[in-house]
């Protein structure tokens, strides 16, 4: 079994004004040397299988079918081994 | 193809919230056959035209229309969009048709993060077209949005590619037409509302024109859409003739 952490962010071409927002509101709480800030989405996946290719082609393939838009988002992911039973 | 009485589909997502006000629309300001179709369905039965309405299907869970384009129905919307068949997105469907990949870019939270809920003016930018043939080009018409998510994105090359195929119809203008930044209410690239399919049978907008088309309400600017889509299946002018745009 492994547990796929995926990381989905806007592209770094598209402006992001969720991100502006919140990075605006740091600095109103005196947090001048935060420089930028943008928001993605996490996703935890556990995937019941013991080969770690296998798991990494099917996160692969489900960021790219469907939990990632390739138009205006980009992923990340890692895997770790969970043991069962 | 052309029929005599062309025959509407409305496809209800769970989440639809216009399909009523489509289906109204259609079959009792214009008199037209209409029909829903639930998601469920894996047949589009017959229908000549298939509208997918606004609302937020799947409660517009992981991104908006990234999960009912996966609905059972959309098989069958996308061979039908494949082989010709006219298919209209309004806003959610808009949304839903860009992640089916029927239309190209996304649909981007608006740049104001909020909701915008307002009349707007968009500008015909082609009138020979199937959704625009009974306008003039350069027409502007008052039709109303209602979303979060409708700031059009597509990459450069993309946006190119649609001006130099005519592919965008509707543009964000001032009540004059002029194209401004004041304009635009929700940070889609230049200004735009609203694109069709190479093909030309793929049209999708976010303003809703079933929510200005009847008489009751004040507005019937967003009854020209229907007229023209009406009008190109009837008649077969418009299917493979781009140049005969004409005001009716």
């Amino acid at each position: 079994m492994y547990l796929a952490k995926i990381i989905i962010t806007l592209r770094k071409s598209i402006l992001d004004p969720q991100g502006k927002a919140v990075h605006h509101a740091l600095e109103s709480l005196g947090m001048k040397s935060v420089e930028e800030l943008r928001i993605g989405k996490f996703v935890e996946m556990k995937i019941d299988t013991p080969s770690k290719e296998e798991a990494e082609h099917i996160t692969g393939e489900a960021c790219k079918k469907l939990l990632a838009n390739p138009v205006m988002e980009d992923f990340s992911f890692s895997l770790e081994k969970i043991p069962t039973g | 193809m052309t029929v005599s009485r062309p025959k509407f589909g409305v496809i209800v997502f769970p989440g639809s919230n216009c399909d009523h006000d489509a289906y109204y629309t259609l079959k009792h300001v214009l008199h037209q056959d209409t029909r829903f179709l639930w998601h469920k369905n894996s047949s589009l039965e017959g229908v000549d035209v298939v509208i997918l309405p606004g609302g937020f299907s799947y409660g517009d869970y992981l991104r908006c229309g990234a999960i009912a384009r996966f609905s059972p129905i959309m098989k069958e919307v996308i061979s039908f969009a494949r082989a010709g068949g006219v298919v209209l997105g309004i806003c959610n469907g808009f949304q839903i048709l860009c992640e089916a990949g029927l239309l190209p870019g996304a649909l981007l939270r608006n740049e104001c993060l909020t909701f915008v809920c307002k009349f707007v003016h968009v500008r015909v930018e082609h009138a020979a077209t199937r959704f625009t043939s009974v306008c003039a080009s350069g027409e502007v018409l008052e039709i109303p949005i209602a979303h979060g998510e409708g700031n059009y994105f597509a990459d450069e090359s993309t946006l190119d590619q649609l001006e130099r195929n005519n592919q965008i119809l509707f543009r964000y203008v001032e009540q004059d037409g002029s194209i401004t930044q004041r304009a635009n209410p929700n940070g889609s690239v230049r200004n735009i509302a609203g694109i069709v399919n190479e093909g030309g049978n793929v049209m999708g907008l976010m303003p809703h024109p079933e929510r200005a088309s009847d008489p009751v309400l004040g507005h019937t600017d967003g009854q020209r859409i229907f007229l023209s889509v009406m009008k190109s299946v009837v008649s077969d002018e418009y299917i493979h003739d781009y140049t005969g745009a004409e005001r009716s």
